[in-house]
C-alpha cells in the first residue's frame, strides 16, 4: 500500500501546525492530543515508506519563486525517511510522556504547541528539497529550541542557557545561510538534488572552500561539535521531555543530517574528510571526558550525546560505504537508546526528587519496570550483543580499522571513548538501580503507563533491531546510505561477524568500561576538581566574546547616542550637506546651467530670502518659527508663479498647519528668553547651516544643467484624460497611475501618527487620543 | 487652556468653513487644483483651530470617531477601492473603474473618488491624532 506524495509529505506538516494551533486553545488532554498528531504523522510516513528505496523517492513541490530561480518543495528519500520516522515516532512517545511528567502544569499547552511547531520544523528541514526551504525550517528549529530551553523562564540559568543555545546555533545559521547561497550560486540551482548533480561545478567554483567551511560551521554549531559543544549540556535547563526530544534524538542531529545530505558533493575531497574526522574525533573525546566529570544524570547524558554526535561526524568523514552504513546504523541506535535513557532519567528525577547520580542507587525494587527499560537501553549503549548497539559498534570499529594509515589513532581513541560510554551505561543502569538503596527526597515507585511506554518501547526496539539487523538494514539503512553516497552501496548488517579482531576489541572495551564503572565513585570527583578542563573549556571563549560584544555595543551607543539634540542635528545636516557634494565631485565637478533672463517672477524669491535672514537673526524661538513660515509661504509663491498651483496649495496649507502646531507646542514649553549658545557654538551652527545651503544650491544648479527629459511628463499629460478621466494631472497620478505609492504613503502617515501617540504617551506627557 | 475670547467665538466658523472648502477641494480635485491630500489638510486646519480654542473633548465630540478611527476607515477605503478592479479579472489591483450614469448629463463616477476620500480621511486622522496628543488637558 502506498499513498500520494502530497499526502505523505504535506499532510504531516499541516497536521502538526493545526495541532500546534489547537493546543493553544485546549484545556485538557492537550499532550495526549499532541501525541496522537505525532503518531498520525508517523503512520503517514510509514505508509509512504514502500515508495522510498535506494533508487526511488517521493517529491511534492508546493512553492516556487520563478523570478529568483527558486523551486521549493519537499522530497522523501532514504535519508529523510530515517529522520522523519525518528522525529514523529519519538515525538509521539515524548508527548505522551509529557502528559504525565508535567501533569497539572498550567504551561503544558504552551509546551505542546512549541513541541509540535518544533516537530513541523524538523520534518520540513529533513524533507526539504531545496536550500531555501531547508534553511527556513532549520532556523525555525533553533527558535523553537530557544523557547523550549527557556521553558522555566523565571530562572536566570534557563534564560542564559536558552540565549546561549540560540546565539551559538543562530550564529551558525548565519554562516550556513551564506554557505548555502554560495553553493547554490555555484550549482546554478537551489534544489538539493540539483546541487548534488552539479557537484563538479560546486567544487570548481572559486569560493568552493569558503562555501564548504560556512556550511560545515552551521552544521557543527547545530550538532554541538567541538569547539561549539558547550551549549548542549547547558540546554539541559529544559524540561526532560524536551531534552529527550530536541537535544538528544532529533534537533542536534540536524547538522549531521545536512553533512550526510551534502556528502555526495564533497565525499572525495580530502579537506572535507580531514575536517570532519578531526572535529568528530575531538568531539567524541571531549564528550567522553566531560561526561565522566558530571553526576547530574541529564548532564551526563548530554555529554554522551556530544560524544555520539562526534562519532557521527567522524563517520561521515571516513571512507565511504562501510562508514556510511555505520553512521546511519549508529544514528538509529543512538536515537533509540538515548531518548529512552533521557526519559528514564526524567522518571528517576520525577519520582525520587533528585537526579544526582552519586546520591542514587538500588532503585530496582521500587521501580522495576523503569529499571528494565534502563538496563535494556544501557546494554544497547554499551554495545553488548544481541542489542543493535553492538551491531553499530562492531561496524564502527570496522570502519575505523579500514581507514589505513590513521587506523591506529582512530581505533585507540575510539576504544577509550567507547570504554567511557560503557562505564556511563553502567552508571545509568547498574549503579542507579542495583546495589544498596540510598535514601532520596521522595519515595520512588514506577510511574504510570504513559510515562513508561516511551522508554520501554524505545529500549525494546533496540533489542528487536539487534536481533534482526538485516531487516533494519534492508528497510531503513540501505536507502539512507544510498542518499549519503549518491549511489546504492550499503554493507549488509550482521549481528555475528565471527571471531575477528573487532570482536576482541569489543570485549576489551567492555572490560575497561567495567573497570571505569567500579572506579567512578572516586574518579568523578577527581576529574571534576581538575581545573585544567575548566580552563580550556571553549564556553569561556563564548563568555568572553559575549562580554566583549556587550562592552563594544555600550561604547558605540555612548558615542552615537550622546543625547545632545544639537549634536544629532549637526551630524544629520552635515551628512546631508557632504553626501551630495561628494557625489558632485565624483561626477567630475560642478555643472552650471545657461543663464536665463530675469523676469518679474524672480520677485517671488524675495520673501524666501527675507524669511531666511529673519530666522537666522531672530532672538526668540517663536519669532524664528514665524520667519521660517515666511520661507515656506515664499516657496509656495514660487510654485504658484511657475505653474504648479496644486503644489502651491498644499504648501500653503502645510505651512499654516506647521506654524499653528509649532506655536501650540512652543507656548507650552518653558520658554527660554534668550539664546543660550556661546559665540563659538553659534559659529559652528552657522557653518553647518551654510554648508547645507551651499550644497543644496550647487546640486540644484547641477540638476538644472542636465538636459531635461520631458517624456514622462508628456506621457502623463497625454494619458490623464483618456486613461484617468481627470484633467488635473497631479491628482490623476496620485490616485490612479501611482495609486499604490499613495496607498503606501497614507499607510506611513497613519503609522507616524500612531508612533507620535505612543511616544508622547510613553513619556507621560500625552493625552489619551483613542478615548 | 485659556484661549482668547475672539478665538473661542470664531472657532465654529473656523471649523466649518475650512471643512466645506475642503470638501469642495476634494470633489473638484480630479480636474482642478485640489484633491484628497490638500482637502484633508484644510479640514484638519479647521479641526486644529477648534481643538486649540475649545479643547480636546469638544473636538472629539465634533469628530464623533476618534482620530485613529479616521485613519483606519481612510486606509480601508483607499485599500478597498482597489479591490473593485477585480470585477475585470485581468486588471491589476487599484486599476480604477468608471461609470457614467446619465441623469440629464453624464455624471463621471469612479473608484478613484473612493480612493481620494480614503486619502482625505487618513490625512485628517493623522494630523488630528498628532495635535490631540500634543494638547493635554487633563
Amino acid at each position: 500500500m502506498s499513498i500520494a506524495p502530497s499526502l505523505a509529505l504535506g499532510l504531516p506538516l499541516g497536521l502538526g501546525l493545526a495541532g500546534a494551533i489547537a493546543a493553544t486553545m485546549m484545556k485538557r488532554g492537550v499532550a495526549q492530543a499532541g501525541a496522537a498528531v505525532a503518531a498520525l504523522a508517523f503512520l503517514l510516513y510509514l505508509l509512504a515508506a514502500p515508495g522510498v528505496t535506494e533508487t526511488t523517492d517521493l517529491r511534492f513541490g508546493f512553492w516556487s519563486v520563478p523570478s529568483l530561480g527558486v523551486v521549493g518543495g519537499l522530497r522523501l528519500d532514504g535519508l529523510s525517511l530515517v529522520f522523519v520516522l525518528l522525529i514523529t515516532g519519538i515525538g509521539a512517545l515524548v508527548l505522551l510522556y509529557a502528559s504525565r511528567y508535567l501533569k497539572g502544569d498550567t504551561r503544558l499547552p504552551r509546551l505542546v504547541t512549541l513541541l509540535l511547531i518544533f516537530m513541523v520544523a524538523m520534518l520540513g528541514a529533513v524533507t526539504a528539497d531545496d536550500v531555501v526551504t531547508l534553511f527556513v525550517f532549520w532556523e525555525l528549529t533553533s527558535l523553537a529550541s530557544f523557547f523550549l530551553v527557556a521553558y522555566d523562564h523565571e530562572k536566570p540559568g534557563a534564560r542564559k542557557a536558552a540565549l546561549q543555545a540560540l546565539l551559538v546555533t543562530g550564529g551558525g545559521g548565519l554562516a550556513l545561510l551564506a554557505g548555502l547561497i554560495l553553493v547554490a550560486m555555484a550549482a546554478g540551482t537551489t534544489s538539493l538534488s540539483g546541487i548534488i548533480a552539479a557537484r563538479e561545478a560546486v567544487l570548481a567554483h572559486p569560493a568552493a572552500i569558503p562555501a564548504m567551511l560556512l556550511v560545515v560551521l552551521g552544521c557543527f554549531t547545530k550538532s554541538a561539535q567541538f569547539p561549539f559543544q558547550f551549549w548542549l549540556p547547558n540546554a539541559m535547563a529544559a524540561p526532560t521531555p524536551v531534552s529527550a526530544y530536541l537535544h538528544s534524538a532529533t534537533m542536534v542531529k540536524l547538522g549531521i543530517y545536512l553533512l550526510a545530505r551534502l556528502n555526495p558533493v564533497y565525499q572525495h575531497e580530502a579537506f572535507w574528510q580531514e575536517l570532519l574526522t578531526t572535529a568528530g574525533l575531538l568531539t567524541t573525546a571531549v564528550g567522553a571526558i566531560y561526561a565522566l566529570r558530571e553526576s547530574d544524570l541529564k548532564r551526563v547524558l548530554a555529554w554522551t550525546t556530544v560524544t555520539a554526535l562526534g562519532s557521527l561526524t567522524m563517520l561521515i568523514g571516513l571512507a565511504p560505504a562501510l562508514s556510511a552504513t555505520a553512521a546511519v546504523t549508529f544514528l538509529l541506535v543512538h536515537a533509540l537508546y538515548k531518548a529512552a535513557l533521557f526519559l528514564v532519567a526524567g522518571i528517576v528525577d520525577h519520582e525520587t526528587g533528585t537526579r544526582d547520580a552519586a546520591a542514587l542507587g538500588g532503585l530496582r525494587r521500587a521501580m522495576p519496570l523503569t529499571a528494565l527499560a534502563a538496563v535494556l537501553a544501557a546494554l544497547s549503549m554499551a554495545g553488548l550483543p544481541p542489542f543493535v548497539g553492538f551491531v553499530a559498534k562492531e561496524i564502527i570499529y570496522e570502519a575505523k580499522l579500514a581507514t589505513g594509515g590513521a587506523a591506529g589513532l582512530f581505533a585507540s581513541i575510539g576504544f577509550l571513548v567507547n570504554a567511557a560510554m560503557v562505564a556511563i551505561a553502567g552508571l545509568l543502569s547498574w549503579r542507579l538501580f542495583f546495589g544498596p538503596l540510598r535514601p532520596t527526597p521522595a519515595t520512588p515507585h514506577d510511574p504510570p503507563k504513559s510515562m513508561l511506554a516511551g522508554p520501554i518501547l524505545l529500549a525494546g526496539l533496540g533489542l528487536l533491531a539487534g536481533a534482526a539487523p538485516s531487516l533494519v538494514g534492508a528497510w531503513l539503512v540501505d536507502g539512507a546510505v544510498a542518499a549519503m553516497l549518491g549511489a546504492p552501496a550499503a554493507v549488509p548488517l550482521k549481528l555475528w561477524h565471527g571471531f575477528t579482531p573487532v570482536l576482541a576489541l569489543s570485549a576489551a572495551t567492555i572490560a575497561l568500561g567495567l573497570l571505569l564503572l567500579l572506579a567512578w565513585g572516586r574518579l568523578m570527583p577527581r576529574l571534576r576538581r581538575a581545573s585544567a578542563f575548566d580552563r580550556f573549556d571553549t564556553a569561556r571563549l563564548y563568555d568572553r566574546a559575549l562580554a566583549g560584544l556587550v562592552a563594544w555595543a555600550e561604547g558605540t551607543t555612548r558615542l552615537v547616542q550622546h543625547g545632545s539634540l544639537r549634536g544629532y542635528m549637526q551630524v544629520l545636516l552635515l551628512v546631508a550637506a557632504l553626501g551630495p557634494l561628494a557625489v558632485l565631485v565624483a561626477r567630475g565637478g560642478l555643472d552650471l546651467p545657461e543663464a536665463a533672463p530675469l523676469d518679474f517672477r524672480a520677485l517671488a524669491f524675495l520673501p524666501i530670502a527675507l524669511g531666511a535672514i529673519a530666522a537666522a537673526v531672530a532672538r526668540g524661538t517663536l519669532a524664528a518659527v514665524m520667519a521660517t513660515g515666511l520661507v515656506g509661504f515664499g516657496t509656495a509663491l514660487v510654485f504658484l508663479t511657475f505653474g504648479a498651483p496644486d503644489v502651491a496649495l498644499t504648501q500653503f496649507t502645510v505651512e499654516v498647519l506647521l506654524i499653528v502646531i509649532l506655536a501650540t507646542v512652543l507656548i507650552r514649553l518653558p520658554v527660554r528668553a534668550r539664546d543660550v549658545r556661546t559665540g563659538r557654538q553659534r559659529t559652528v551652527d552657522a557653518a553647518v547651516a551654510g554648508a547645507l545651503g551651499l550644497s543644496v544650491a550647487l546640486v540644484l544648479l547641477a540638476v538644472l544643467a542636465a538636459p531635461f527629459d520631458p517624456r514622462l511628463g508628456e506621457w502623463f499629460g497625454a494619458e490623464s484624460v483618456p486613461g484617468g478621466h481627470g484633467r488635473n494631472v497631479v491628482n490623476v497620478i496620485l490616485v490612479d497611475f501611482r495609486a499604490l505609492d499613495t496607498l503606501g504613503e497614507i499607510a506611513v502617515l497613519a503609522i507616524a501618527a500612531f508612533s507620535v501617540i505612543a511616544l508622547l504617551r510613553a513619556s507621560g506627557r500625552g493625552a489619551r487620543v483613542g478615548s | 487652556m485659556d484661549a482668547s475670547l475672539i478665538l473661542r467665538v470664531s472657532a465654529p466658523l473656523l471649523l466649518w468653513v475650512p471643512a466645506i472648502v475642503s470638501l469642495y477641494l476634494l470633489i473638484r480635485g480630479h480636474n482642478e487644483p485640489g484633491g484628497g491630500f490638500v482637502g484633508g489638510l484644510v479640514a484638519s486646519a479647521g479641526l486644529v483651530f477648534f481643538v486649540i480654542s475649545r479643547g480636546r473633548q469638544a473636538a472629539l465630540r465634533v469628530m464623533r470617531v476618534p482620530p485613529a478611527g479616521w485613519c483606519g476607515i481612510g486606509l480601508l477605503l483607499a485599500a478597498g477601492s482597489g479591490l473593485l478592479a477585480w470585477i475585470d479579472p485581468a486588471a491589476g489591483y487599484l486599476t480604477h473603474r468608471w461609470w457614467f450614469p446619465d441623469v440629464g448629463f453624464k455624471v463621471p463616477l469612479g473608484t478613484a473618488l473612493l480612493f481620494d476620500v480614503g486619502v482625505y480621511l487618513t490625512v485628517i486622522g493623522t494630523i488630528t491624532a498628532m495635535v490631540f496628543a500634543l494638547v493635554d488637558e487633563d
